[in-house]
């Protein structure tokens, strides 16, 4: 198993460089000038200048080797001085820079990384909380009153986009029952209790959105996957052997049934960055996803190259976890 | 409360139904038989015939979609159907022992085999962890697998198939069960270890003393090791007796044909097997005929309107068929 993740984590690089590659070619071929959100009074030669300084007169591939260099290199060195204190050389390395706000575009993302982490992370626990005893109990008693209000339900979180469910929680809660304020306060300090309660309030909606989507989905797959287990052999077996139905149910047919969907919540996770996008964007929660936008719209390229990157890796590296957890969770793979 | 008079095992009128999407199947017609303890009946009929949806309408093991209908089983003369959950459960547990045809997938594939038996033993031997595992190294031993211990912490897909199935015997003799339930143990294994579980079974039955439901479609393997063999024919028993009497003086057509389709050791390996003609009946309605008489050589006319009765011919032999074999005759009943 350690061989297999560390061989898998080997074919990862190639991969990742790749798309490095890729995303940094596309990007490039955007028409788009770092001076070109400045006052128009600003002369030629001091634009050129600008350009210049920000090294868009080198050539292609000096200017994708530089990134590369400074996204693999030099930015995790800055990391590790940070973290431990250290000083590794001078310490004094080229960064990848923001066009808009000239500064280092990894500072940006780790200021912003917090609030997304939270709101994907809670929100994918309480999906998974909600899902799997529902598809547990929907296959368990298919057809039922419940499994059929389940399938309703779940078709509609389906169906309705995020930011529609966003918008009809922000008129219900906040406008209406003025229970979650619509707008997420991200310098908002966590000092006392009542400050606590106010943290878990905000974050409320912009968590239940994803985690509603999220589960919507999650809960079909353990609902199918728990019927494909439910008419195995084996649970004759378990039953014959004189086990509860409790214990054939929520042992042998549940762990079976969580293999495929472990690997679905894996594989689904950075799915949900990108849901996070636009949840952020309703509720103007500052995190990555805030981010992205804002580079977009300024066509801050540097930034927008890095955050899709980061998304790239979030990808590749979910992919990963989900080929190690399916290995740990089902012993014949394991046992290759 | 025990009835030490009463047979181990006796059914009566068992019915059982699948409610289907294309309508009702009767899958098991007003099954009768009854079973002493130390006893090893056989029952065989063709693939569809009912034997496994019966053995598992004893213990209430059917799918959701079946229903059982009409009937009684008494285990040691109590009443099985009206027993509570746990009576039900502690019957499954430690009374029962089942095997099932394919070892491939009667495994829980996720966990070690040491932990499909001792979960059983602890539930209902009440031992604690050491004391299970000690036993359950006992019964692959008992069950001819060598280093037992070591294998205690392998996963169902590290045996053979071979080996599978014995460790579901090891599983289904874990709390010494006085009936085993044998639903073709060996029909999805290869010929050499078929014989092997054969002998295995007929060894540890010598040893045990238990009763014993072998289902099989091979009337040659009934040949070798039952006391008394159950001919089934769309979910009901067309035939019942003694091995011996009932390989001796076969009485109803289909068991004459069953015995005509096994391979005669005296003959040229050439000849050709015999096949019974035609189709088993569609079971989407119970049988107001006999349901055998579309492919039978015998049939009168009475055979097309009323579903014989079972007719005792002597010597604990019994036959649901008017044709008299010995005069060609509707039988006197
Ligand atoms: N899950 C099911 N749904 C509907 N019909 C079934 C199901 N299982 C078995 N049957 C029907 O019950 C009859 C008896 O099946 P079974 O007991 O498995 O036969 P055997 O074990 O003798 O081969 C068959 O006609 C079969 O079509
Ligand atoms: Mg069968």
């Amino acid at each position: 198993m350690f061989a297999f993740t560390i061989r898998r984590l080997l074919f990862a690089i190639p991969t990742l460089l790749a798309i490095s590659f890729i995303i940094f070619a596309i990007l490039d071929l955007a028409p788009s000038d770092p001076t070109g959100n400045l006052p128009l009074t600003i002369p030629p030669e001091v634009r050129a200048q600008i350009r210049s300084s920000l090294g868009l007169d080198e050539p292609f591939p000096i200017r994708y080797a530089l990134w590369l260099n400074q996204f693999f290199i030099n930015e995790p060195l800055n990391m590790i001085e940070g973290w431990t204190g250290w000083t590794i050389g001078d310490g004094e390395r080229l960064r990848v820079t923001s066009w808009a706000t000239r500064s280092p575009v990894v500072d940006l993302i780790v200021e912003r990384m917090p609030q997304t982490l939270w709101v994907v992370g809670m929100s994918q626990i309480i999906a998974i909380l909600i899902a799997v005893p529902i598809g547990v109990i929907s296959a368990y008693k298919q057809y039922s009153w419940f499994d059929q209000i389940g399938t309703f339900v779940s078709m509609l979180g389906f169906s309705i986009p995020t930011f529609f469910t966003g918008l009809v929680f922000i008129v219900l809660f906040s406008v209406h029952l003025k229970w979650f304020p619509s707008i997420y306060d991200t310098n908002h300090v966590i000092d006392s209790w009542s400050s606590f309660v106010f943290q878990i309030k905000q974050m409320i909606m912009p968590t239940m959105v994803l985690a509603l989507a999220t589960a919507a989905q999650l809960s079909r797959y353990m609902r199918a996957s728990m019927l494909d287990n439910l008419q195995q052999d084996y649970v004759r077996t378990a039953r014959a052997k004189g086990l509860s139905e409790r214990v054939v149910v929520t042992i042998h047919v549940l762990r079976n049934s969580m293999i495929p969907v472990v690997t679905v919540i894996a594989l689904n996770v950075p799915t949900i960055f990108g849901g996070a996008i636009i949840t952020e964007q309703i509720f103007r929660v500052n995190g990555i996803g805030q981010l992205l936008i804002i580079g977009i719209q300024g066509a801050d390229i540097p930034l927008v190259q890095t955050l899709t990157f980061i998304f790239a890796v979030l990808i590749v590296m979910f992919n990963l976890i989900a080929d190690v957890l399916y290995g740990i969770l089902d012993p014949r793979i394991r046992y290759e | 409360m025990r009835d030490t008079t009463a047979p181990l095992l006796d059914v009566a009128g068992l019915k059982t139904v699948f409610h289907t999407r294309s309508g009702d199947v009767h899958a098991v017609n007003s099954i009768s038989f009854a079973l002493e303890a130390g006893e090893l009946v056989g029952v065989v009929g063709e693939s569809g015939s009912g034997k496994s949806v019966t053995m598992m309408s004893l213990m209430d093991l059917l799918p959701r979609s079946a229903e059982i209908v009409g009937g009684e089983v008494l285990f040691e003369g109590r009443d099985v159907r009206g027993m509570t959950r746990a009576e039900l459960l502690q019957l499954r547990g430690r009374d029962v022992g089942f095997v099932f045809q394919d070892p491939m997938t009667s495994l829980n594939p996720v966990f070690t085999v040491g932990r499909q038996i001792t979960e059983r033993l602890r539930k209902h031997m009440g031992m604690t962890k050491a004391e299970a595992k000690v036993r359950a190294a006992e019964l692959l031993g008992l069950v001819g697998i060598s280093d037992p211990e070591r294998r205690l912490s392998d996963y169902p897909h590290q045996f053979s198939g071979g080996m599978r199935q014995r460790v579901m015997i090891a599983i289904a003799l874990a709390c010494d069960p006085k009936l085993l339930i044998a639903d073709e143990p060996t029909t999805a294994l290869d010929v050499t270890i078929q014989a092997q579980i054969i002998e295995l079974v007929r060894d540890l039955r010598r040893k045990l003393d238990m009763g014993i439901i072998w289902i099989t479609h091979d009337l040659g393997v009934v040949a070798g090791i039952a006391d008394r063999v159950i001919v089934m024919y769309a979910g009901q028993i067309v035939e019942q007796g003694p091995v011996r009497d009932l390989f001796a003086r076969p009485q109803h057509p289909y068991t004459r044909a069953l015995l005509e389709t096994l391979p005669k050791v005296t003959g040229e390996r050439s000849e050709r097997l015999h096949t019974i003609e035609g189709q088993p009946p569609s079971l989407g309605d119970e049988p107001t005929s006999c349901p055998f008489a579309p492919r039978c050589a015998h049939a009168f006319a009475r055979c097309m309107t009323e579903n014989p009765f079972r007719v005792d011919v002597g010597g604990g032999h019994d036959v649901a068929c008017w044709w008299d074999p010995e005069t060609g005759e509707m039988r006197d009943v």
